[in-house]
């Protein structure tokens, strides 16, 4: 009979390690400032981690707690140290219906090119961009031409082309929406993305 | 936009463009970044060493031993990384470049993943998904951690 009980009370004990075994979330304070958080579902119960340091432990009642910084170091040190380089993106600034660069916008190129050299593996998207001046397939061309004049200052400065990949959209994405046949030098740009 | 024919060939190349955007399954949907000790990158039942600079596809599992960690920049610009032992399976990654919507569904099986959210999170949130042994995350834009086993 005792037997039983011990066998019994071993099974119950398995049972609730088994229900425990859980998992643990935590949202950590992001470099752009943004705080959208995870949501974190388990049967019918769900928990929204919204602040830094939020977590929850699923094998609990999945309770929302604040962790400490020294927990999520202990735990997380190796993961955290292998976070790729955030990726990044530019604007460079062309003169009307051209590909000349902005006077303003050179530096900026310099910044991408050390920006491209401290990252291993390094893929740059460069799309091109017009405002509305002009016929939509005229400035298709201009975009991609604007996109092509970036890719060579790029390669002229040592940057492969095979990790470029580039696109134009004409006037089809305005930073500032604007009327058709209206001048607007904040729409005549290339976008750097390098991650 | 002067006439309607330029308009008509307008429509054309925007359609154009949207089809040129749309990620196939069979196109890489992110780099690995950062390597220490062994990972391997499992591929149709095939488990292949992880390199610098490696393509990975929907479909992958992306493991790492005792020791070995990894990180992965994916084309909507999210970031993940793993700790030693862990196991994470990119099981669905669909992106438009164009719009930025998309779908990002990942499982983690064992050990530590770091990550921070990218164009589909932001696009809409909760398209970006990672399960648990026990639960299901949906990501609203955020840098985060879990640990499988870990609570």
């Amino acid at each position: 009979m005792r037997i039983v009980h011990i066998a019994a009370a071993a099974l119950m004990l398995t049972a609730l390690a088994g229900c425990a075994a859980g998992d643990l979330v935590v949202v950590l304070p992001h470099e752009d400032g943004s705080v959208g958080g995870v949501s974190v579902t388990k049967g019918a119960r769900q928990v929204l981690l919204d602040k830094p340091l939020a977590a929850t432990k699923t094998g609990g009642g999945l309770d929302a707690f604040t962790i400490e910084t020294a927990e999520v170091d202990k735990r997380f040190s190796d993961a955290l140290a292998a976070q790729p380089v955030a990726p990044r993106s530019y604007s460079l600034y062309f003169e009307e219906g051209s590909t000349r660069l902005h006077a303003g916008s050179k530096a900026v190129l310099q910044e991408i090119l050390a920006d491209v050299a401290r990252r291993p593996s390094a893929e740059i998207t460069v799309i091109g961009h017009t405002d509305r001046i002009g016929k939509v397939p005229d400035n298709d061309a201009l975009s991609r031409r604007r996109a092509a004049a970036v890719v060579d200052f790029l390669v002229t400065n040592g940057v492969k082309r095979d990790i470029m990949s580039v696109a134009g959209r004409g006037e089809r994405e305005p930073i500032v929406p604007t009327p058709d046949e209206t001048e607007e030098p904040r729409n005549r740009r290339a976008e750097i993305s390098v991650r | 936009m002067a006439n309607r024919n330029s308009s008509v060939l307008g429509c054309v190349a925007a359609i154009a463009v949207l089809l040129g955007q749309v990620a196939w399954a069979a196109d890489p949907i992110g780099t690995v970044k950062t390597l220490g000790g062994a990972a391997t990158i499992t591929r149709e039942g095939a488990a292949i060493p992880a390199t610098l600079g490696m393509s990975v596809f929907q479909a992958d599992t992306i493991a790492t031993a005792a020791g070995g960690r990894i990180g992965i920049t994916f084309v909507d610009n999210s970031t993940m990384s793993l700790g030693p032992n862990a196991s994470l399976s990119l099981d669905t990654f669909r992106f438009d470049s164009t719009t930025y919507e998309g779908q990002f569904q990942t499982t983690l099986k064992q050990g530590t993943l770091a990550a921070v959210s990218g164009r589909i999170a932001k696009q809409t949130p909760e398209a970006m998904t990672v399960r648990t042994p026990s639960a299901i995350l949906g990501v609203r834009g955020t840098k985060f951690v879990v640990q499988a086993g870990g609570g």
